[in-house]
């Protein structure tokens, strides 16, 4: 399969990307790892006029934690985020996913920016910075703004960037003493996408909770944030009451539908079980276990 | 309206005018006549296609050949060396890891990228390593045996000339 014909650019600094965008607009599209951005061109569901592949671009590579901020760049693939020894020892809920994200292949190019800007309600990556309650920052040519993870997805395969912007940083608050996490995924076979998904990150405070997040993939439109069942957590004990009552306001919120997959009810049931055992093996980390 | 692109495939530097959505994989089985890459699902899920580019196992139906520019792409045609076949190759005739033959030149590159980062795994770690390459034949016991045995056979040859190096200073 041939993608419809399209210009190529490689431009060597952001700036001349975010140009390139501003001249093409809405036929401009940003190519990263491309393990989604390729299959939608092939299939013919996209096709711009322009790409601008930012692999040419030096230094948009990177994970570091500076001034309190875990700092993720466009570049940043899946395969170093599963290799990376401070996620696996600070940010459980990444290093959790990062190794079940697609298969090994396409974790090699695959980056973590190109994902959540796909935006696929199945995507994995979008939960998880919805639970760490991260800040995307879009860059164009007449500035740079920040958007919550929260604010960020409007739908299926639909966000807050517009065309000429470029997902530049994700930002996410440095993990603190006592933080756990963890993902849980269900899937068919490696590979494929997932029948549900729960992202925990959990923050503790003097025993008690001081937030926790919970992420949803693959039970609505788009990547869900579980509002309720967060705030049913703040500032409570960690039992098995308040455990039950999280994973039932989890499962409230899902909203999921039947397929090859799974039916309505067995998907938000994996909701219930998986936000039960996520916050138990997230609290078990934050305490220094597992 | 062509791109002028020099990819250096097996050692050898080729160049070429290409289309920007040409894909990789079309780049080398239809420019270059390296027919040995193959073209499995073409939607990239089944791993057939798999060639290194600088080392990294990447799906070349899912890489612009444009992308390839200035890199380094190792295809199947590229594992002998002097009419000798590469010892993972020479694993995979010995152990039958081969039943059609279609998924092997992905399942062989992806193996020698493992073995080159991890001289000793376990059955697990292959199994994980290669869960992006799919065999329609299903002969994968025969495959998890053959990567085995090409890491016994390349941690040999490895300490061999290690060993005399040793011996001689």
């Amino acid at each position: 399969m041939l993608p419809a014909p399209f210009e190529y650019h490689a431009p060597r600094s952001v700036d001349e990307a975010l140009d390139l965008l501003d001249q093409f607009g809405d036929e401009g599209k940003v190519l990263a790892g491309g393990q989604s951005l390729i299959p939608l061109l092939k299939l013919r569901f996209a096709s711009p006029g322009h790409l601008v592949d930012i692999n040419t671009i030096k230094d948009l590579d990177f994970i570091e934690e500076r001034d309190g901020t875990l700092r993720i760049g466009p570049l940043f693939r899946h395969k170093a985020a599963e290799r990376s020894s401070l996620l696996a020892s600070r940010y459980h809920v990444m290093a959790d996913a990062a190794p079940q994200i697609a298969d090994p292949i396409i974790r090699n190019r695959g980056t973590i920016a190109g994902s959540v800007a796909h935006a696929d309600p199945s995507g994995d990556w979008g939960t998880v910075l919805l639970a760490m309650d991260a800040d995307l920052i879009l860059r164009s040519k007449k500035g740079t703004r920040t958007v919550k993870a929260r604010d960020f997805f409007s739908g299926p395969f639909s966000t807050a960037l517009e065309p000429t912007e470029i997902l530049s940083e994700i930002r996410i608050p440095a993990a603190k003493p006592m933080t756990g996490g963890s993902y849980l995924k269900l899937e068919r076979k490696v590979g494929d996408f997932a029948t549900v998904a729960v992202a925990v990150h959990l923050v503790m405070d003097d025993g008690k909770v001081g937030s926790a997040g919970i992420g949803l993939t693959a039970v609505g439109p788009q990547n869900l944030k579980a509002e309720k069942a967060e705030a049913s957590l703040e500032g409570a004990r960690l039992d098995d009451a308040a455990i039950k009552q999280a994973a039932a306001l989890a499962a409230e919120a899902a909203d999921p539908k039947a397929d090859h997959r799974g039916s309505v009810e067995y998907k938000r049931n994996v909701v219930r079980v998986f936000t039960e055992r996520g916050l138990k093996r997230a609290y078990e980390r934050a305490r220094g276990g597992g | 309206m062509g791109q002028a692109i020099t990819v250096t495939v097996n050692g050898e530097k080729r160049s070429a005018e290409v289309e920007p959505r040409l894909l990789l994989v079309h780049f080398l089985r239809e420019k270059l006549r390296l027919t040995g890459t193959h073209i499995g699902c073409d939607t990239t899920h089944c791993g057939a296609c798999t060639v290194l580019v600088d080392g990294t196992p990447v799906k070349s139906c899912t890489m612009l050949a444009v992308q390839a520019d200035g890199q380094q792409v190792t295809t199947v045609e590229g594992l002998v060396a002097g009419g000798v076949l590469h010892p993972i190759q020479a694993a995979f005739k010995e152990e039958h890891g081969l039943q059609c033959g279609f998924c092997t030149p992905g399942m062989m590159l992806t193996s020698i990228a493992l073995l080159k980062e991890n001289q000793d795994p376990s059955d697990d770690e292959i199994r994980w390593a290669l869960s992006g390459n799919i065999c329609r034949c299903t002969g994968y016991m025969n495959i998890v045996k053959a990567v085995k045995s090409a890491a016994v056979q390349m941690k040999a040859a490895a300490e061999v000339p290690a060993a005399t190096a040793a011996a001689r200073s």
